[in-house]
């Protein structure tokens, strides 16, 4: 399982890779692994202001349905595109290929609430081991 | 939770195991899309030992289940099978069920998992003879391999000539020296067997079919894929398209509705005067099966709509992997049934398209 450490995670399993004001969104290699085969993504319009903790998007494997929550607040400024015809990028790429949205930062603050990679897997590894 | 007799088989193999019914059940062992491809393209192996056998023995046991099934049991002939449901006096769904005849005074049924002691204390409550009905499985174990491979896979294993079981026909033999009933039946619309064997047993067979299967693509696959590939034939799931408030003739199933049987015990059977009522007046819902053009994945649960009014439910939905859409089935007021009409899904705060089409959804390739 991969968790690249110059990325932020949260319990819900998004990652959010910080690039000054602005920050791209997805799911984790984890995430992915337990959901399976994904063939579904749903993302918000480009201009869609969102709420920490707001659910912005959906993604559905064959079996199951899943929300997707913005770690942060803020402004929806493009959505991954390719996903629409290749859902399963997030399955073979979820850190790079498999982006799904990115942000303008509403407030970096909120920015201190998440997790480092090592301590969301050890999260991880709670989470598996139960 | 219960566990089949492959439980540990199945944590070897690193499945996924969710709780399907009390029972801990393998969903997946690599990908529910590979391993659906696999039963369309080569073969697929299943544990379907959750399934539940219920013997019925004796002079009586045909009147016994006659009075019980909806279809006519006097058909069957010697090691051949049959679906049917039973139904409630209401004429709801107790379950649905195969019945394989060993002879006119011994028969086998297979029923869903979840229902297996209801179904058994339903038929022992029924029973006005003195056939003897008895539950046979905890010490059975049921493998289902399907796919266009499995007769070669299979002949492998076996000196029983498989081309000689038809289609829903059965015959006892040895499979890897192992005592089994192999039945031509299944789930997936594919060419297959159903194999009913000692529960001691399931381990050795699984690992021998398993390995005669490496070289054709065999899978093992979860009750993800059986899922989808049920879904693609518009077979009926159990607690999805039937159940106590929804029996055959809304579901589709009129054919295995026999109004006047032939019988050594009684025209009747449980559930046969609702039934005839509801074909006098016509049954208010049908179940329907459709497909999302555009993009988007029906789920149970999920309204059906007409020009934005709720007109019915979707029962069983998802992501066709042969079709590469979306499909399901689900119930809807009778005047919207009708194939080519246009209705929508609801799908969280949007609608999507859909169209009703005649199931199955893919072609059958079973060997009739």
């Amino acid at each position: 399982m991969n968790f690249p450490s110059n990325l932020l995670y949260t319990k819900e399993h998004e990652w959010i890779s910080v690039d000054g004001g602005k920050a791209r969104i997805g799911v984790t290699d984890y995430a992915q692994s337990q959901l399976g085969d994904i063939v579904f993504v749903e993302v918000p319009e480009a201009g869609r202001r969102l709420k920490k903790q707001e659910t912005f998007g959906v993604v559905e494997s064959v079996k199951t349905v899943s929300d997707i929550y913005s770690p942060v607040g803020g402004e929806v400024l493009s959505v991954n595109a390719g996903l629409e015809a290749a859902p399963e990028l997030v399955n073979q790429s979820p850190y790079e290929k498999g982006w799904m949205i990115e942000i303008r930062i509403g407030d970096q603050g909120e920015l201190a609430g998440l997790l480092s990679a090592e301590a969301y897997r050890k999260y991880v590894e709670e989470e598996a081991g139960q | 939770m219960k566990k089949t007799p492959l439980f540990e088989t199945h944590q070897a193999l690193n499945a996924k195991i969710i709780d399907f019914g009390g029972w801990g059940m393998p969903v997946q062992y690599s990908s529910v899309l590979e391993e659906h491809r696999a039963v369309r393209n080569a073969a697929g192996l299943f544990d379907v030992s959750h399934m539940g056998e219920i013997e019925v023995k004796g002079r009586d046991a045909l009147a016994l289940l006659q009075s019980l099934a909806t279809n006519d049991v006097s058909k069957i002939p010697d090691s051949g099978a049959q679906y049917t449901v039973m139904c409630y006096p209401n004429g709801g769904t107790v379950d649905d069920l195969l019945i394989y005849r060993h002879s006119q005074d011994h028969y086998l049924l297979c029923v869903n998992a979840s229902n297996i002691e209801k179904d058994f204390q339903w038929i022992l409550e029924n029973n006005k003879t003195p056939a003897e009905v008895t539950d046979l499985s905890p010490q059975t174990a049921q493998l289902a391999i399907q796919g266009p491979r499995s007769e070669f896979v299979m002949q492998k294993l076996t000196e029983t000539d498989l081309s000689s079981i038809r289609y829903y026909h059965f015959q006892r033999g040895k499979i890897h020296g192992i005592e089994s009933i192999i039945a031509r039946t299944g789930y997936t619309g594919e060419d297959g067997f159903e194999i009913f064997l000692p529960a001691g047993k399931a381990a050795d067979l699984w690992r021998e079919i398993s390995e005669a299967g490496k070289e054709e693509g065999l899978l093992p696959v979860g009750l993800g894929a059986r899922d989808t590939l049920r879904l693609e034939m518009g077979y009926p799931l159990y607690g999805h398209e039937l159940d106590q408030d929804h029996g055959p003739l809304c579901a589709g199933l009129g054919w295995i509705v026999k109004m006047d049987k032939e019988s050594n015990f009684s025209g009747n059977f449980i559930g046969r005067d609702a039934l005839l009522r509801q074909k006098e007046q016509g049954p208010g819902e049908r179940l329907i099966g459709f497909e999302i053009p555009g993009r988007g994945i029906p789920r149970a649960e999920y309204p059906i709509l007409k020009n934005g009014e709720v007109i019915g439910k979707v029962t069983s939905g998802s992501f066709s992997p042969s079709l590469n859409k979306g499909i399901g089935m689900g119930y809807v007021r009778t005047e919207y049934a009708a194939p080519g009409g246009e209705l929508e899904i609801g799908i969280r705060s949007n609608t999507a398209p859909c169209v009703v089409v005649k199931t199955p959804f893919c072609k059958s390739k079973v060997k009739k």
